[in-house]
């Protein structure tokens, strides 16, 4: 139980999630999460306005319902597996995000400069969320994949078309970690 | 019932992202610093098993729970969609510090910022099939 209560490590946190990965398909559906925003989209009658969205939303239940299990899964982690709520960063990486002004950087999971409720109800917190998550949401669906779908999936398959996606995560990255975030902060 | 065993597997994805602080923005932002191996080795060991996993479904040694070869449907080709896609992906990724899975899973750690980000997700999916057409694939 020590064990679970301590922060997992990559070898042990990246063979889990091939897991998750593998019981996905041997049920006979498939491994990916932004699928789940058109889905989303559809059932909330995006189809009057693209067409696109007239599919039958129902088809894809079962990954709405991995959806509401990655909801209880952060629950139940934080509820009762997680006691210790700090991040072990990299003490550059501090020193660094304290020159941005983002102070204790690490003691919780999210910083309160970009998480924290008061900064939500500013106009500028409100637009970094707001604009990070169109950016997530466009892109993953330009690239018809995400994180899941292209970097775990598409990689371990060796698909040429999720290097391109995957070096495109990175090349936007980048931009953002080390031309952008300065000027923002 | 028939859709319980996606919700415990949704369970179990959610709770190797918490517990792994991939749900963590300082862990994002110290991956894009390249300032710790932690991410790279998350995501790369998830691969190197992955490439073993789809080897076995390739070869049929893996099959579905009614005994069928499992077949992977091929990403859509295209250079511009998935290089111009992935690196309006990676912008957002780093700014918020959450791709799609682990912001379902901060709603369940109870962030409500975290909600704006989502509405901006669906968002950025409603406009994409709205102007794709275009867009270069």
């Amino acid at each position: 139980m020590e064990f679970i209560l301590q922060p997992w490590p990559w070898y042990v946190a990246g063979p889990l999630m091939a897991l998750a990965m593998y019981l996905m398909f041997y049920f006979g559906k498939k491994f990916g999460v932004s699928s789940n925003l058109e889905t989303l989209c559809a059932m909330s009658g995006a189809g009057k306005f693209v067409d696109f969205f007239k599919f039958d939303w129902r088809k894809n239940k079962w990954n709405l319902v991995f959806v509401i299990g990655l909801m209880a899964g952060g629950f139940i982690s934080n509820e009762w597996l997680t006691p210790d709520q700090t991040v072990a960063i990299n003490p550059q990486t501090v020193e660094d995000l304290a020159e941005m002004g983002f102070s204790n950087a690490g003691a919780t999971y999210l910083p309160d400069e970009i998480y924290g409720i008061k900064t939500m109800l500013t106009f500028k917190g409100f637009m970094i969320l707001i604009i990070a998550g169109l950016l997530v949401g466009f892109g993953s669906r330009y690239a018809g994949g995400c994180t899941s779908g292209h970097g775990i999936v598409g990689l371990s398959s060796l698909s040429k078309e999720s290097f391109i996606a995957v070096g495109g995560f990175f090349i936007g990255g980048l931009i953002m970690t080390w031309l952008i975030l300065p000027y923002i902060f | 019932m028939k859709y319980i065993k996606f919700l415990l597997v949704g369970v179990f994805f959610g709770i190797i992202l918490s517990k792994a602080e991939v749900i963590s923005w300082y862990r994002i932002y110290e991956m894009f610093k390249l300032q710790s191996f932690h991410m790279y080795g998350v995501i790369g060991s998830a691969v190197v098993i992955g490439i073993f996993i789809m080897y076995f479904f390739k070869n049929g040694k893996l099959k579905n729970y009614k005994g069928e070869i499992i077949i992977v449907k091929p990403k859509d080709k295209g250079v511009p969609k998935n290089l111009l896609g992935g690196i309006i992906f990676g912008l957002g990724w780093a700014l918020g510090g959450v791709c799609p899975g682990p912001m379902y899973t901060l709603v369940g750690k109870g962030v409500v910022a975290i909600l704006v980000v989502l509405l901006g997700a669906h968002i950025g999916a409603f406009l994409y099939h709205a102007v794709k057409h275009k867009l270069p694939h």
